[in-house]
This record gives structure tokens, sequence and C-alpha cells, in this order.
């Protein structure tokens, strides 16, 4: 996993509640068997009409907006588990999400791959929304170290909280599986020592 | 120390601690099918490291199977390669699969509880976030990403800070012609789609004693939909009926044994949760949905809400309904009975018994898919098959189909679909296809009528 620490850059706004990972990624491009080239279908319905042609209404499609930082309404992530949402924001080139709530397993998700999702409050939330939608120019500054965010030209700054593990995780580029791997002894004596059922056929 | 059913579950399979951090958690039974498993066996021979216990894990195949003509190859070739995919690695790592066809297969989480797989007092998960279906036996069962699926691969565990508890309690008896379909999306619509998020939420009260089964799988599925990562109800003998003599339960002293530990489980009475709300069953009327998310539900017989909201607005534009509108006798012409929500066998027998002697409106478009190949041959037992044809109906052949649209079943763009599933987001059931989430009993009226009908009225 790529390490991430800090970054500041324009960030897209896309003031929308409840966003689903179904609209993140529709379930028609689920079929592939490795990870790439989802963010070619990211947000598939809304950045295209049904006939294929470009909606030059949606955000994405925006020349004026651009940038790593997606800036999100209320809710980001529900629905479905599918980890398909947050490899297409990586393979779009998203690095962080910021909204005033994210969904449990996209969280995750997001984190397990070198996403940052920043949660910040609805007032917060508001205030940047409104700054990048009216200059575009704006940048934002994403500081993982000191779990803070912050835009220029104001003296708004918001911490966010954020997992001490995953923390180091994310800023070593560490993943679970060799944490869990190098606590294999210990997860074998559980295994002996407990009598929970396993239903081995 | 007092306990809930979440805690003594979840402490039960605790291996590690980390201070001030995350949890080891053991996984006792580990779910797969062919769309969120790919990408985790691909990382695990990327980095040369072994499946740690594939006899604890199960296969199927539904999320992209055909609903017809399963003896025949599958056409969509993407399909093909995700099934043959999900056989290859099975075999490669030892891993039990009922692949299409098979006389077990079926949705991952219709085909579990029925073989006796899920268990009380068991850790379950999938890569899919309807796992909290499980919940329904006393379970904690959740869905997780394609990452954590390679993390359970590699060492039945995975890192977890431990959810928060909530319950929801609701007493008294459910009036006529409402299911458990429709108290789950009663209570969505009163705590709203995030209300659960962090947490992990027991069901109580006479509401879920009184339930079969299936209705209480019905309704830990939808958990994920006011956000909890998992629902629960404590194992009663309603649970212990379920399970005893199913394939793989245990049996004999192992049975004995098992029993009990189960009974141990539920809620301790001082036991406190950080969360709690309280309902009465006789608030509880048969549900619709309207807009395009699963707390965007109302009575039937009620009229949409008129809320000054953008989100709200853009959601009703999308469904192209107005605010004030009731939606008695809308036109629909699209029916969906299945989905690991609402395609077992007490669902199929109330659709019968609600379509027999009467015949399917001749606008309607009705999909009933069965859950997994067991109810399917339960169906065809029962002689509900045969009621279904008389009424104009096809029996199609099991799977996920038309909940999220992944094969060929799906509802064309701008149509409404009156569905059993469990997600109304725009676009589920196929590009631009509008959704009205509801009970198999108001999927079945609509189905006649080829309109929705206040099913209160005719029932009473």
């Amino acid at each position: 996993m790529e390490k991430f620490i800090n970054l500041t850059s324009t960030a897209i706004p896309l003031p929308v509640e409840n966003i689903d990972t179904d609209q993140i990624i529709p379930a028609r491009f689920l079929k592939a068997t490795n990870r790439d080239g989802f963010g070619e279908n990211l947000f598939r319905d809304w950045r295209y009409h049904k006939d294929g042609q470009l909606n030059t209404d949606f955000v994405l499609n925006n020349k004026n907006y651009s940038g790593p930082i997606l800036v999100a309404g209320h809710n980001f992530g529900c629905g479905s588990s599918r980890e398909h949402a947050a490899w297409a924001l990586a393979d779009y080139g998203f690095k962080v999400i910021v909204s005033s709530f994210f969904a449990d397993i996209f969280k995750g998700n997001a984190l397990n791959n070198g996403v940052l999702p920043v949660q910040v409050s609805a007032e917060f939330l508001t205030k940047l929304l409104k700054t990048i939608t009216e200059n575009p120019k704006t940048k934002t500054e994403v500081n993982l170290e000191e779990q803070y965010i912050a835009f220029e030209s104001t003296e708004d700054k918001a911490y966010f909280e954020i997992d001490a593990y995953k923390k180091t995780c994310l800023m070593n580029g560490y993943d679970d599986i060799d944490f869990l791997l190098s606590k294999k002894a210990e997860i074998e004596a559980f295994e002996q020592d407990s009598k929970l059922a396993r239903v081995s056929d | 120390m007092s306990k809930t059913l979440f805690d003594k579950v979840w402490d039960a399979h605790v291996v590690h601690e980390i201070e001030k951090g995350p949890q080891i958690l053991y996984i006792d039974k580990h779910l797969i099918h062919e769309v969120t498993s790919p990408q985790a066996f691909k990382e695990l021979e990327n980095r040369n490291i072994p499946v740690l216990r594939p006899q604890q894990i199960v296969a199927t195949a539904d999320h992209n199977t055909p609903t017809q003509n399963q003896h025949l190859p599958v056409k969509d070739a993407l399909s093909r390669k995700q099934l043959q995919q999900l056989s290859e690695n099975c075999k490669k790592h030892g891993i039990a699969l009922y692949p299409l066809g098979h006389q077990y297969n079926g949705i991952v989480h219709v085909m579990s509880p029925e073989l006796g797989i899920t268990q009380p007092g068991m850790s379950i998960v999938c890569g899919d976030s309807h796992t909290s279906t499980h919940g329904a036996f006393g379970c904690i069962a959740f869905g997780i990403g394609t990452s954590q699926v390679a993390q359970v691969f590699a060492s039945q565990c995975l890192l977890l800070t431990k959810p928060k508890s909530m319950r929801i309690t609701i007493n008294g008896q459910l009036k006529k012609g409402v299911l458990p379909k429709d108290v789950i999306l009663y209570i969505i619509s009163q705590i709203g789609t995030n209300a659960g998020t962090g947490y992990f939420c027991e069901y109580a009260g006479e509401v879920f004693e009184n339930m079969s089964m299936e209705g209480r799988m019905t309704v830990c599925n939808m958990s994920i939909e006011m956000g909890a990562r998992g629902g629960m109800i404590a194992p009663d003998e309603t649970t212990f009926e379920y399970v005893k003599d199913r394939k793989f339960a245990p049996k004999g002293k192992a049975w004995e044994d098992q029993l009990v530990y189960w009974k141990s489980l539920p809620t301790d009475d001082d036991a406190t949760f950080d969360k709690e709300y309280h309902f009465d069953a006789e608030d509880i009327d048969p549900m619709i949905t309207f807009g395009t998310n699963p707390g965007m539900g109302i009575s039937m017989n009620k009229n949409i809400p008129e809320i000054e909201d953008d989100s709200f607005e853009k959601s009703l534009k999308y469904m192209d309904l107005q605010k004030g509108e009731s939606l008695i006798h809308k036109p629909i012409n699209y029916v969906f009975v299945g989905s690991c929500t609402n395609s077992r066998i007490e669902d199929f027998r109330v659709v019968a018994d609600y379509v027999k002697g009467k015949q399917k409106a001749k606008n309607v478009t009705a999909w009933l898919v069965p859950g997994s190949k067991q109810v399917e041959k339960q169906i065809e037992d029962e002689g509900l098959k045969a009621i279904l044809m008389e009424a104009g109906f096809e029996l199609r052949q099991p799977g996920c189909s038309a909940c999220l649209a992944m094969n060929d079943d799906k509802i064309p763009a701008g149509e409404y679909c009156v569905s059993t599933s469990n997600r109304n987001f725009e676009g589920r059931q196929g590009q631009g296809s509008r959704t009205l989430l509801a009970s198999p009993l108001v999927a079945a009226a609509t189905a006649i009528e080829g309109k929705i009908i206040d099913i209160t009225k005719e029932l009473n």
C-alpha cells in the first residue's frame, strides 16, 4: 500500500447526502477479477447519460474542479460492502474523501486502500463545500500526522479522528495482513484453547 | 458483570487486543461468492501466503448467475469467467463450493442457514453487506470488503474495533397483513439510514420472539440499511428447532453440549446498551418505499411527506413522484419477489396463498426467484409451483437476480418495480429503474392488480 502523510491541493465538491456504493460503482461493473481500471466507471451513471453522452452538469465533468480530494455530503459510502467503490475512487485519483459521516464498511475499505476518510462537523463541511464551490482554486490541506484539515485564506482548521493503529499503517504503507500474520502463533493457540463451533465438514 | 448477547459472542472470539487500537477477532465461518473473492485470492497468491483454514470456508455462486437455463453455459463472457475463477480458486485451495446447479446452491445468506452452517454464537463474515442476515441466529455476522476477505483467508481473523451496542424493542401484536419486512422498513423509516452506523443492533421484544426464523432473517438482513454492521436476535427454542437436524448441525452429544452454550447467550437482564429504541407493534402498517434509500418508507395508506431538502427532492425527482402524493392506484409493470431478504419458503407461501385462484395482471412482468435450490424444491414439493403457474406466474432459478441486476434480470429505465429486495438506490435494479421496496404480500397484490392497492383494506 502507498504511504500517505500530507496533501495540499484543490478539492472537488459533491454536496449530495447518502451517496451509496451503487452510485460510486454500479453493480454491472463488478464482473472484473482484478483490482485495476475501476476509475473509468466511477460514478458512471452520474458522469454519463444513458446514451453514453457526457453529463456536463456533473462536477467531475466540470473542468473548473479538479484534485485528489473529494468533499461529499453526509453518510458517504452507505450500502453494499463492495471494495470496488474504494478501488474506483483510488483508481480515479482520489486520496482523501471528506464528509460529515461515513458508512462503516466503506470507511474500512478506504483505509485498506490508502484512501483517507476525513470526518468533519456538519458546519465545517458546509463551509468547505461553499468555499471550494465558489472558488475552485482554493487549496485544502490534509495533514495526517497532526490529524487536521484546513483550507487557505481562512482561519478554519478542523481536527479529525483516526484509529492510532490505522494511522501508523497509512503513514508507513503497512496493511493488516502483515500484522495478522505476525500473530499467527497466538491465533493458533486461541484455536486450541477455545471450544467454539466451527462446522468443518 | 452483566453482558449483552453481542458482548458474549464478541468477547468469546477476541484473540488479542492492541492497546488503544483494534482487536483481533477470530472468525468461525467465512462465506464467499464469485464477485468479491477473486481479488482476495490473487492478493494471497501474489504474496505467496496459503489459505490458513480452508475447511472453515464455504463458497456458492449467486450474485452473477442467470436465473434461466442454468444447465447451459453462462452466456455473458465476464460472468462466466468470474464463475470459473471461483471454481478454480476453490479447487486449488480445497474449499467446499456449491456451484450453479448444485442441490445446495443458492444465495449465500439463504443456503448457509438452511444447511445448518449458520449456528448460534458463531462469528461469520462474507464479502457482502447482507451477511447481517445470520444474526437472526444470535451470531456476530457482518459484511466485509475484499481486503478483509484476504485477511481472513490468511489468518482466519480480522482486525476490528469493537462496535457499540444498541437495542430495538418492539412489544405487542402485529396487525393482520404486517410482515417482518414491514417491521424492518418501519424501523428504518423511523430512525433513518445511519442511526445504526458504528453499532451492532439487537432486536428484542414480543414481536421478534414470536417471529419465525425466516422472518428474523428478513429483519436482521436489513440491519445494514440503517447503517448497523450487524443485527442480532437471541437464540431460543425457535432457533434450536430450526437448526436441529440440518446437514451441518451438530448431532448427538455435540448437539447437547452446544445447546447448553447457546442457552447461555441471551442478554442478561441488567445489561445495558449504548443506545435503545422502543416501538409498538400496533403502530406498524404494511409499508412501501417511495425514494432512493430504504429509510424513505411510509405506511402504504399514507402520502409522501412534504420535506424541504435538496437530497429529498433529488430523490423524488429520480422517482418521478411528488410530495404529498399517495402511491395507491399507481400503475406498476414490474414485480420482483426474491433476494436474500425475501426469497425463503415462507415468502413464497405468502405469495402463493394470495394469488391462489387469481390471475396476474396483463401489464405486469413478475420475476419470482427462489433463494436456493432447496427453496425451489420446497416450492414444488408443497404444490406452490402449480398454484403460481395457474395464476400466470413463472418461477425462475435461484440467485441474487434483480436485487442488484448484475445478471440479465434488469428493470428497464423509467419503470417502477415493486420489489421484495433490500435497496432502492438509483439504478440498483438496472440503469434508470425505480424501486419500491415492500413485503411479499404487497408484491403479490401488486402483481395481481397491475397497480398498488391498499392491502389493509383488502384484508379487513
